[in-house]
C-alpha cells in the first residue's frame, strides 16, 4: 500500500467558504479502507464541518491512534498536520500538542479498541482533564485493522462475521464521558450525514472537552445479521433525540429547523447549538438527566443519537493550569529564561 | 583496646535513626553546620521504601581535603535506632565510637571492647524538659545534636546559624531549639570529656560552593533550558525533579503583568501518558519534558521508539534506583543503562547523559533540550538516587549570558515561503539531520503526516524495503553526528606513564577520584577517563586503545557500560575489566580501591613502584 496523492483539480465553480477555500481544499489523500466502510462516511463529513466552519486546514492538528480508524486522518484535511501515534495513546500526545499551542484545533480520531480497550485510560484522563479538543471514536464494535475480534464496544450477546458470541459487557463511552465530565457529549451515525455533520461542528466549537461516539460499521468484519453495529441493525435502533443545527458567533451556518419544540443553548463564546427535541424530557444540559436518559433508552434496546450533553459554560485544562493566554511554544529566550542574577541568587541561598 | 581515632576535620559519623521521627532535620543541621564552619562534607541518606517505623540512616562524611564520595567504614555512630543496634554497632572502626541514649542501661555484652562508648540519657533528659510527646521526639534530636557539637568541638554559632536559617519565615520555633539545642551541650560538657578524638576546626575549604541535590539543580536546568511543558508521573527517586521544576517556575516563570503561568505542568495518569504529552509538547514545538525511573522507563518504551523513529525531541530525566522489577526502590544504581541506550523494539539507539554531580545536573539538564532540538529525538540524562536525592558539595551554577536556546533545523512561515520543496526526512545537510516546522506555521506549506509507521523522504507513508533502509541508515548517521555534539569525555592522565586505565561515569566519580589517590599511593598509576555521554566520543575508544587493560567501574551487577563499550565500539571485551559495586549503597572509593587492587594483582599487573629516594 502506499500513499495516494490526489489531483487537486479545482472547478472554477465549486463553492467556496468564508476564507476562499473549496471543499476540495479540506480533503486528504485518496482513502485504502475497503469501500463502504463507515470511517470514510465520517471523513467526509469532516471534510464538510472543517469547510462550513471555514477553518484554516493548517491551523488543525489531526491526530490518530493505530487502527483503520485512526489512518483516516490521511484522507481529510491534506493541510493539516497529521500525527499518527501509538495504539490507544493519542489522548496524551494531543494532550500534549494543545499545552505546547492551545491556539491549534485539535481534532482526535480513534477507534472503539483504540479508545475502549488499550487506550481506555488515555481516553478517560483526556476527558477529565478537560483537553480542549473534538475527540471522535469511529465505533465499529469490532477490530478491523487485525481482522476482526471482538472490541470492547461489542455488545453482550452479539455475533462475530465467523459466529463466535461476545459474553462480555460492552463499555458505552458516550455515558462514560458524560461520567468523567465531558463537556460535550454526542452519539451519531456514520450513515447519517445530516447529522453528524453539525455535531462535528459544534463539538469543533465548542471549548472543552467534546466527545463524539460515531457507529461505524466495519463492512468487512461486522456488518452482518447478529451484530448490533451493522447498518441495518443501527438504523432500526437508532433513537434521535434531538437534530442540531448550530449557529456561529454571528453566522447562522444553518437555516433549516423544522417546527417543534426548539432549545437553544448558547455557548460562553457566542455559538448557539439551536436544538429540536424529539424525545420529550430530554435535556442536554443536565448531566445527571443525561446519563439517566441513555441508560433508559438502552434498557428499552435503543440507540439514542444526538447531542446528549452539553455544559454551555466549559472551561479547558489551560484555564484549570492558570497558563498564559498565548501559545507556549512561542516563548522565547527572553520569556523563558530567568537570567543570570536570579541564578547567582539561587546560589546565594544554596551556600 | 585499639588507640581511640583521632582525626581533624576528616571522619565519618553516620547517624542510624528511625524513618518518621523527625531526625532528618537535625542530621541536615549536623551537616549544614559543619559547612558553614568552612569544612566540606559529603552527605548520604540511606532510607526505607516506607513512610514510618524502619531504619533510616544518614551519612556524613567530612573532608577538608574535598572528597566528595563516600569514603567507606564509620569513625562514629549515632545509633538511635535499637532495631539495627548490632549491625549499626558492628560497622564501627577499630578504635572509633559509639554514641547511644543510656536513659535505659543497655546491656555491657552489646558493646565492642575496640571503640569508646558514650552514652548520653537523651530520654530523660527530653522527659524532663517536654511534657507533650511530639515535642519529646523532636526536641531529641536537636538535643543529640547539642551533644554531638560540644563533643567534636563544633562552633556553637554555625549550628544556631544552621537553625535559623532552617526555619526562615518560621521564626518563632528558633529560640526553642536553641534552648534544646544548649540542654544537649550542657550536659555533655558537664558529665563527658570533650572533646573527644574526631574534632572540627574552622577551615577555608567550602569556597564558594553550593550544597544542592542533583533532582533539584536538573530541574532549574530544565528552567534555563526553556522547559516549558512537563508531564510526569510520581516515582521514587525522581519525584523531586518534577517537584523543584513547579516550584522554580512558580517562581521564576510567571507573567510579571497577569501572573499566569509561562509553563504547563501535568501530573499525568502513569508514564505511558506522561511521556506521549511530552512527544506531543515537542512535536508541537514546545520544550518538553518527563522524570521518572526504571519502571517508568520501562513502560515508555513504545513511545520512546516513536519519538525515535518519527524524529521528535523529548527529554527524560532518568533518576535510577536498584531494579529489576520494583528491585530496591530506595537505593541507588546505575542499571538502566541499556534499557535507556536501546529503548523499545527494533533497531533503536537513544543519546545518554550522564553527569557527575548536581552542577552537572543543572549544565545537561538545560543541554538536554538543545540537544533534544538538534538531533530530533529522545535524550535521556541519567541521574540516579545518589545524586538526584542527596545533597552534594557542587560548583555554583553557571550561565553564560550570551547563550540562547538552539531549536535545531526549524523553517518558519518566511523559510517556507522561500523554500522551493519540502521534504520532512530529506538530509539536506548531509548530517543526517533533516528539518522539521511546527504544526500552524504556514496555509500551504510545510504540513506533514508525523507516523511511527514507514514512510519516504517526504513524510508519505510506505512499506517499501528500499525508502525504509534509506531512514534506518540517515538515522544511524544522525546518531554519528551526535557523537561530535554530545559533552566530550574528561581524561585525567596519572602522574607516571601509565599502562592500565580506568574507566567510569557518573556517581561514582567522587568515590572514583578518591580511590585513584589511594591506588597511586600503593604504586598502581591508572589514566582514568569520565565518559559523560551516550554515543561515545571517538577518545574513548583511543583511550581503550592507548591502554593494555582498562577497568570499568560502574554500580550494577552486568557490566552495562562495558557491554555498550564493546558493542558499539567493537573492543575485545578481554581488555574492558568489570568492577562492580550494586547492593544499593553509593559506591565507595575503598571498594573501588580495593576492587582495582586486587583485580590488578589478579592480572598480574605489576604496579610501577615509586622509587625509593
Ligand atoms: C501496542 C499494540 N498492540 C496491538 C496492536 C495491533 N492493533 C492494530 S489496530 C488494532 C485494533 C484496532 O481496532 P479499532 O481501534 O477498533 O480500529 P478499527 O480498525 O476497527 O477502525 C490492534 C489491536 C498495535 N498496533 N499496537
Ligand atoms: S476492515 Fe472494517 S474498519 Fe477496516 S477499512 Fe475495512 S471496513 Fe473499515
Amino acid at each position: 500500500m502506499s500513499y495516494l496523492p490526489k489531483p487537486k483539480l479545482h472547478h472554477p465553480k465549486l463553492p467556496t467558504n468564508a476564507i476562499g477555500l473549496t471543499r476540495r481544499d479540506y480533503e486528504g489523500a485518496i482513502s485504502t479502507l475497503c469501500a463502504g466502510c463507515g470511517h470514510d462516511s465520517i471523513s467526509s463529513a469532516i471534510i464538510q464541518a472543517c469547510f462550513n466552519l471555514s477553518l484554516p486546514p493548517h491551523r488543525i492538528a489531526k491526530m490518530s491512534g493505530i487502527g483503520c480508524s485512526s489512518k483516516t486522518p490521511t484522507y481529510f484535511l491534506g493541510n493539516a498536520h497529521g500525527f499518527n501515534s501509538v495504539h490507544g495513546r493519542m489522548p496524551s500526545v494531543l494532550t500534549g500538542a494543545y499545552l505546547a499551542n492551545r491556539d491549534l484545533v485539535y481534532l482526535g480520531v480513534s477507534g472503539d479498541g483504540d479508545s475502549a480497550s488499550i487506550g481506555f485510560g488515555q481516553f478517560a484522563h483526556s476527558i477529565r482533564r478537560g483537553v480542549n479538543m473534538c475527540y471522535i471514536v469511529e465505533n465499529n464494535g469490532v477490530y478491523g485493522l487485525t481482522k476482526g475480534q471482538f472490541s470492547a464496544t461489542s455488545d453482550w450477546g452479539s455475533v462475530a462475521k465467523k459466529g463466535a458470541i461476545n459474553t462480555d459487557q460492552p463499555i458505552d463511552l458516550a455515558a462514560i464521558a458524560v461520567q468523567l465530565g465531558a463537556t460535550f457529549v454526542a452519539r451519531s451515525f456514520s450513515g447519517d450525514k445530516e447529522q453528524l455533520v453539525p455535531l462535528i461542528e459544534a463539538a469543533l466549537v465548542h471549548e472543552g472537552a467534546a466527545f463524539i461516539d460515531v457507529l461505524s460499521p466495519c463492512v468487512a468484519f461486522n456488518n452482518h445479521p447478529g451484530s448490533t453495529k451493522s447498518y441495518d441493525y443501527v438504523r432500526e435502533h437508532n433513537e434521535a433525540l434531538n437534530k442540531l443545527d448550530i449557529m456561529l458567533r454571528r453566522d447562522e451556518i444553518t437555516v433549516k429547523y423544522a417546527p417543534g419544540e426548539v432549545t437553544e443553548v448558547t455557548q460562553h463564546d457566542g455559538t448557539i447549538l439551536r436544538l429540536r427535541k424529539l424525545h420529550e424530557g430530554h435535556d442536554p444540559t443536565n448531566r445527571a438527566s443525561a446519563m439517566h436518559h441513555i441508560l433508559d433508552r438502552k434498557a428499552a434496546g435503543e440507540i439514542v443519537t444526538g447531542l446528549i450533553y452539553v455544559d454551555p459554560e466549559p472551561s479547558a485544562l489551560h484555564e484549570h493550569l492558570g497558563t498564559i493566554a498565548g501559545p507556549l511554544n512561542a516563548l522565547g529566550d527572553a520569556d523563558l529564561n530567568p537570567g543570570i542574577d536570579a541564578l547567582e541568587s539561587i546560589n546565594a541561598a544554596l551556600r | 583496646m585499639p588507640q581511640p581515632i583521632t582525626a581533624t576535620n576528616d571522619f565519618v559519623v553516620k547517624f542510624a535513626n528511625v524513618n518518621g521521627s523527625g531526625s532528618a532535620s537535625a542530621n541536615g543541621l549536623f551537616a549544614r553546620s559543619i559547612l558553614r564552619m568552612g569544612i566540606p562534607i559529603a552527605s548520604r541518606n540511606i532510607f526505607p521504601s516506607n513512610i514510618q517505623g524502619l531504619p533510616t540512616w544518614f551519612e556524613v562524611r567530612v573532608s577538608e581535603a574535598g572528597h566528595m564520595g563516600r569514603r567507606g567504614g564509620v569513625d562514629m555512630m549515632v545509633a538511635m535506632n535499637p532495631q539495627t543496634w548490632d549491625r549499626d554497632v558492628a560497622e564501627i572502626e577499630p578504635g572509633g565510637y559509639l554514641f547511644y541514649d543510656s536513659t535505659r542501661p543497655m546491656p555491657r555484652s552489646r558493646f565492642r571492647d575496640d571503640i569508646t562508648v558514650i552514652g548520653v540519657p537523651l530520654t530523660e533528659i527530653t522527659n524532663a524538659a517536654y511534657s507533650d510527646p511530639r515535642q519529646r521526639q523532636l526536641f531529641k534530636n536537636i538535643v543529640y545534636l547539642g551533644a554531638l557539637s560540644a563533643l567534636l568541638d563544633m562552633e556553637v554559632e554555625a549550628v544556631q546559624q544552621a537553625i535559623a536559617a532552617q526555619f526562615k519565615g518560621k521564626e518563632k520555633l528558633v529560640p526553642a531549639n536553641f534552648a534544646a539545642l544548649e540542654k544537649g551541650r550542657a550536659w555533655a560538657q558537664e558529665n563527658l570529656s570533650c572533646p573527644i578524638g574526631l574534632t572540627l576546626k574552622r577551615a577555608d575549604a567550602v569556597g564558594d560552593r553550593i550544597f544542592v541535590e542533583g533532582n533539584a539543580a536538573a530541574a532549574l536546568g530544565a528552567v534555563y533550558g526553556g522547559a516549558t511543558v512537563c508531564a510526569w508521573y510520581p516515582i521514587t527517586p525522581s519525584t523531586s525533579l518534577a517537584e523543584a521544576f513547579e516550584k522554580y517556575c512558580g517562581k521564576l516563570r510567571k507573567d510579571p503583568e497577569t501572573g499566569a503561568k509561562r509553563y504547563a505542568i501535568v501530573q499525568a495518569e502513569d508514564e505511558l501518558a506522561s511521556i506521549g504529552m511530552v512527544i506531543g509538547a515537542a512535536w508541537n514545538g514546545a520544550r518538553s519534558f518527563t522524570a521518572t525511573s526504571g519502571p517508568g522507563i520501562s513502560l515508555m518504551q513504545e513511545f520512546v521508539g516513536l519519538a525515535y523513529f518519527a524524529e521528535i525531541p523529548a527529554v527524560i530525566f532518568d533518576v535510577q534506583r536498584a531494579g529489576p522489577s520494583t528491585g530496591m526502590p530506595t537505593r541507588t544504581q546505575q542499571s538502566d543503562l541499556l534499557s535507556a541506550a536501546y529503548a523499545s523494539h527494533g533497531d533503536t539507539k537513544h543519546v545518554l547523559l550522564l553527569p557527575e554531580d548536581p552542577t552537572e545536573c543543572f549544565e545537561f539538564g538545560a543541554t538536554a533540550f538543545d540537544l533534544a532540538d538538534r538531533l530530533q529525538t529522545p535524550i535521556f540524562v541519567m541521574l540516579d538516587l545518589d545524586i538526584g536525592m542527596n545533597d552534594w558539595l557542587c560548583e555554583p551554577f553557571k550561565w553564560d549570558p550570551a547563550r540562547s536556546m538552539d531549536r535545531g533545523k526549524v523553517l518558519d512561515a518566511a523559510a517556507l515561503d522561500e523554500a522551493k520543496s519540502f521534504g520532512r526526512y530529506l538530509d539536506v545537510d548531509g548530517d543526517g539531520i533533516p528539518y522539521r516546522t511546527w504544526p500552524g506555521t504556514h496555509p500551504e506549506k510545510g504540513a506533514f503526516f508525523t507516523r511511527g509507521t514507514s514512510r519516504d523522504r517526504y513524510a508519505r507513508y510506505t512499506e517499501e524495503g528500499a525508502p525504509y533502509v534509506d531512514n534506518m541508515e540517515r538515522l544511524l548517521k544522525k546518531f554519528g553526528t551526535a557523537k561530535s555534539i554530545v559533552p566530550r569525555p574528561i581524561t585525567i592522565p596519572a602522574k607516571q606513564p601509565a599502562r592500565d586505565g580506568v574507566i567510569f561515569y557518573g556517581s561514582s566519580s567522587a568515590a572514583m577520584h578518591e580511590a585513584l589517590a589511594g591506588l597511586e599511593a600503593d604504586g598502581i598509576h591508572l589514566d582514568a577517563m569520565r565518559i559523560r555521554a551516550f554515543p561515545f566520543h571517538d577518545d574513548v575508544a583511543a583511550f581503550v586503545a592507548a591502554h593494555e587493560r582498562v577497568f570499568v567501574v560502574e554500580q550494577n551487577r552486568d557490566a552495562q557500560l562495558r557491554t555498550l563499550l564493546v558493542n558499539e565500539e567493537e573492543i575485545d571485551p578481554a581488555r574492558l575489566i568489570p568492577v562492580l559495586h550494586f547492593d544499593g549503597t553509593p559506591i565507595t572509593a575503598r571498594f573501588i580501591h580495593a576492587a582495582v587492587a586486587q583485580r590488578a594483582s589478579a592480572a598480574n599487573i605489576l604496579p610501577f613502584r615509586k622509587a625509593t629516594p
